[in-house]
């Protein structure tokens, strides 16, 4: 795996956040940049070149489910990984996110190993 | 209260702290709770709707959240600061999904707010339901917390 990958790291809060930016840089992965909500992140996206989004589904101004579809529909960023980080993982909410083209999911709270299977099988497919 | 809200919520924080922040917690045995002072220096609380209504918090005293913030972070935290009031909210909200996620598993569907927190000694806990509640009451090396949990049913 690329080491370089530039992650964008969206969630509400900025200690999970930080905690994300910890395990990616156990992971080897030091080009992180953060946003708090979907709006920054995709102001971001449009700024810079990334390749991989990890993104918490439950924010206000614009959730990560809102992102999603945005990046997906957008036919320059739809190629980047997009990672879903949710504290549950509700039928519904798993099958809405399959649908609107999510490369994978994770469930809060996860380890180091865990992140970086979930990075690896997106690459692998 | 039905008794199957308590081990849900039970393992879900077990799995929340063990994985966040390296840390074993002990679960005491539950017991009912009449009054709104909290427990703990601080505490997050969510409102939960769906299948059954109501709300939980979870309460640590302030020896135990700059502990559990210090390793989650890993950086040293010595009092309670706006990272410490951030995470409390984080790690309700990572209970909460837990043990919906169990609970989903036994045919509920629940729903959660936004997480708020408050903190100051002898703060109040205002369950949606107004109370009576379920104390969880959890140990650590490093001080206790409780999940307080107060939903319909």
């Amino acid at each position: 795996m690329d080491r370089n990958m530039k992650f964008l790291v969206v969630d509400d809060f900025g200690t999970m956040r930080k905690v994300i930016r910890n395990l990616l840089k156990q992971l080897g992965y030091e080009n992180i940049v953060e946003a708090e909500d979907g709006a920054m992140a995709l102001k971001t996206l449009k700024s810079q070149h990334l390749d991989f989004i990890i993104c918490d589904w439950n924010m206000p101004n614009m959730s990560g489910y809102e992102l999603l579809k945005e990046v997906k529909s957008d036919n320059s960023l739809k190629d980047i990984p997009f990672l879903m980080v949710t504290a549950e993982a509700l039928q519904e909410n798993v099958v809405e996110a399959v649908k609107a083209g999510v490369d994978g999911y994770i469930v809060k709270p996860f380890t180091a190993k865990v992140l970086s299977e979930k990075i690896d099988k997106i690459f692998a497919n | 209260m039905d008794v199957r809200f308590v081990n849900p919520f039970l393992e879900a924080t077990v799995e929340v702290i063990q994985t966040m922040a390296f840390i074993e917690p002990v679960a005491g045995k539950p017991f009912l709770k009449g009054d709104n002072v909290a427990q703990g220096d601080i505490s997050g609380i969510i409102g939960i709707t769906g299948s059954t209504t109501g709300s939980v918090a979870l309460s640590f005293s302030e020896s135990c959240i700059v502990k559990i913030v210090s390793n989650m972070l890993g950086e040293e935290i010595t009092s309670l600061n706006g990272e410490i009031k951030d995470a409390v909210g984080e790690l309700t909200n990572m209970v909460s999904g837990g043990a919906r996620r169990r609970l989903e598993q036994e045919g509920f569907n629940l729903k959660a707010a936004i997480p708020t927190v408050v903190y100051g000694k002898s703060h109040c806990i205002a369950h949606v339901l107004g109370g009576p509640s379920i104390i969880i009451p959890f140990k650590t090396d490093y001080g206790s917390f409780v999940a307080d949990v107060c939903l319909g049913g």
